[in-house]
């Protein structure tokens, strides 16, 4: 059998939106992932930490405030300096057309803007873990 | 999201209509369902303006005046937000609605590390009493009513308004504003909360104690259905919860000592007008009626203009699309309607461009414009109530009714509104249906115009609103030339005294506005509530 994809669903940075962070932690789990939500208003270092402690597979950000470039920056650097640089990160929310070219540039695996189907989130999900 | 659930036979008729808030929908309906529901003229509805106002709470409605219109407004520094308040007064908007940036509403400075990349960014960043004077310059608080969209710290907010009222020459009698200042539904759904639960409704408490004593033209409080419909909850659910809200701010206020008469006049609601036409009036016309039982049956209110529930019907955001967002303006168009129809005293339209961006100057028109039409063109103003008596709208207003009653029902059945939200009853009972919605529209179950029917492929991105670090930079500059300039004894000194007053359980109003005067920063007084209060310990999701 594989092994059960481990997911973290973080809400990064001060905006406190999270029907899509929930609504998509839920879709995860029906698709047979494990998920751990780690609530509003954390902190990149703090998303790090929770990512190295659970062993996560994923990281992903749930962003609607606009300040999707930054956050994404950030937590590909410092994920890089905990050793952990090899998690798949993807990102969703809020997120123009013209802002994917930069967090794809930043190594992000799959940029889920709203209205994007489940079915996708899971396939892009599955393919890059199972590539790792 | 918020449209009806249709089921078709093999031909394609429609053979059922299930709304959102599970109230089925009949092919017609005629003088048996009035018969059918109990109908009484007197009893349900009674002419505008008279108990329990399901029709209207004015007798003449628009006639007498028209509803006011209040887009929401606020991005960059105080000077660029002060900008755009003017060009939505130059075309006729008749009521202000403050956005503030993330970092003002969680209570941080412009130079607190928490606050990077986000100064400015979703609404106007506010560190001292100078960014008020910037963004309130050269517009007449007298007439000019705020709404300030902000609640944990929305006491900081209401403070620092009147502090610039008294700046700028008028008295805290004269000035009206309208914080949002519900940290219950924060609590819910949008998130910007900061202290527990039970100082952070003692805050409201104060507010609306404060206003009631020194500012009789603030709203001290707008109880919002409407995030907590964005987060999920059905149309029925949105009200229960209000109300129940509402309920919960007015426990707070009596054991002070006072009447409920002297008070609840004040409050004001903000409810979502997304989703079927007809649930949402038959939403607001049950809603009307239940407040005013409410007030009347549980505590007793007396003054029937206090039985009120006045409020700002409109957003709308969840409705919105990305596909196709020119659809969104046709949307905010017959959402407002809905709201019209309805009898809001306030409407504000999302913008079309908002499920992508802060909208621009254009879209903010767009969306105004929208609202002057229905009130100057085609007829709203002209008769109150006028879906009244249709055999349909009023079975679904007391079917709705019933609905409301039920969902309020079912959060007595858990120990109340306060257990309810500390224990992430509601929060997790609204996520599920928010991922089932989602579910339905990606089934094509719901219907979605672009979305999942009359669709176009990709879409194009719309005129994005463009924010620079430079906003960032100005602010910090002023907030640091603020820290510099101001008398600083005079700032530590009222820093104590506030300090000293929460510690002790007093009303922090009057305190706060002193510490605006002395150009206390908003961190700097939230830096108080954090240390006496601590911090809401958010419940888990599953």
């Amino acid at each position: 059998m594989a092994k059960t994809i481990r997911v973290l669903i973080a809400k990064p940075g001060l905006d406190g939106h999270d029907r899509g962070a929930k609504v998509v932690a839920h879709a995860l789990m029906a698709a047979g992932m494990e998920v751990i939500y780690t609530g509003l208003h954390q902190t990149v270092e703090q998303i790090v930490a929770v990512a190295l402690q659970e062993d996560v597979d994923v990281i992903g950000l749930s962003i609607m405030s606009g300040a999707h470039i930054p956050i994404t920056e950030k937590l590909v650097r410092k994920a890089g300096e905990a050793g952990i640089g090899d998690k798949t990160i993807v990102v969703g929310g809020v997120i123009p057309g013209r802002d994917i070219p930069r967090l794809r540039e930043l190594g992000v695996r799959g940029v889920f803007p709203g209205g994007t189907p489940f079915a996708e989130i899971v396939r892009v999900i599955r393919e890059n873990v199972r590539r790792d | 999201m918020g449209v009806a659930k249709y089921t078709k036979d093999a031909k394609g008729q429609i053979t059922d209509v299930t709304l959102q808030s599970g109230i089925h929908v009949k092919s017609f309906y005629g003088p048996e369902d009035l018969e059918r529901i109990g109908f009484s003229y007197e009893k349900d509805l009674a002419d505008p303006g008279a108990y329990p106002f399901t029709r209207a709470i004015h007798r003449e409605g628009y006639r007498s005046r028209a509803w006011t219109t209040r887009q929401y407004t606020g991005f960059g520094t105080s000077r660029e937000t002060n900008e755009r308040f003017k060009l939505m007064i130059a075309h006729g908007q008749t009521g202000l609605n403050v956005a503030f940036d993330l970092p003002t509403q969680m209570g941080y400075d412009s130079d607190d590390p928490r606050a990077e990349g986000e100064v400015g960014r979703v609404g106007m960043a506010v560190d001292s009493l100078r960014d008020f004077e910037t963004a309130f310059r050269d517009i007449d608080l007298a007439k000019i009513g705020s709404g300030l969209t902000i609640n944990a710290v929305a006491s900081i907010m209401l403070a620092m308004y009147q502090a610039v009222a008294e700046k700028y020459g008028y008295d805290a009698r004269v000035i009206s504003a309208t914080p949002q200042n519900d940290i219950l539904k924060e609590m819910i759904g949008r998130g910007a909360w900061i202290f527990p639960v039970e100082p952070a409704v003692k805050l409201i408490g104060d507010t609306i104690e404060y206003s009631m004593t020194t500012m009789p033209r603030t709203n001290p409080v707008s109880i919002c259905g409407y995030h907590i419909r964005e987060s999920g909850a059905t149309p029925a659910q949105e009200i229960a919860y209000a109300i129940l809200i509402a309920n919960a701010y007015i426990d707070n206020v009596l054991p002070r000592g006072y009447d409920i008469d002297e008070f609840v006049g004040r409050f004001s609601f903000n409810f979502n007008v997304f989703g079927n036409i007809w649930e949402q009036v038959a939403k607001f016309r049950a809603a009307r009626k239940l407040w005013a039982k409410n007030l009347k049956e549980k505590y007793g209110v007396k003054k029937e203009s206090n039985m009120f529930m006045r409020g700002l019907f409109g957003g709308g955001g969840y409705g919105l699309t990305k596909a196709q967002p020119e659809n969104n303006i046709m949307r905010g168009a017959y959402y407002a309607l809905s709201a019209a129809l309805a009898g809001a005293q306030t409407i504000a339209l999302c913008s079309y461009d908002e499920a992508y961006t802060i909208p621009t100057p254009h879209s903010a028109v767009i969306s105004l414009r929208t609202l002057q039409l229905l009130m100057d063109e085609v007829g709203l103003r002209d008769t109150v109530d006028p879906l009244a008596g249709s055999y349909f709208i009023e079975t679904l207003t007391k079917e709705m009714e019933e609905k409301i009653e039920g969902e309020m029902e079912e959060i007595r059945k858990v120990g109340g509104i306060i257990p309810a939200v500390a224990t992430g009853y509601i929060q997790r009972l609204v996520s599920r249906q928010a991922y089932d919605f989602e579910k339905g529209i990606q089934s094509g179950e719901l219907l979605k115009v672009g979305v999942n029917i009359h669709t176009e492929g990709e879409s194009k991105d719309v005129e994005l609103h463009e924010y620079t670090g430079e906003t960032a930079e100005r602010q910090i500059e002023e907030l640091k030339r603020v820290r510099r300039e101001r008398n600083q004894r005079e700032t530590a000194r009222t820093l104590k005294d506030f300090e000293q007053a929460t510690r002790a359980g007093k009303n922090v109003m009057p305190y706060l506005v002193e510490c605006c005067k002395a150009y206390a920063t908003v961190g700097e007084m939230t830096n108080v509530f954090r240390e006496v209060f601590g911090e809401f310990k958010e419940p888990g999701l599953f």
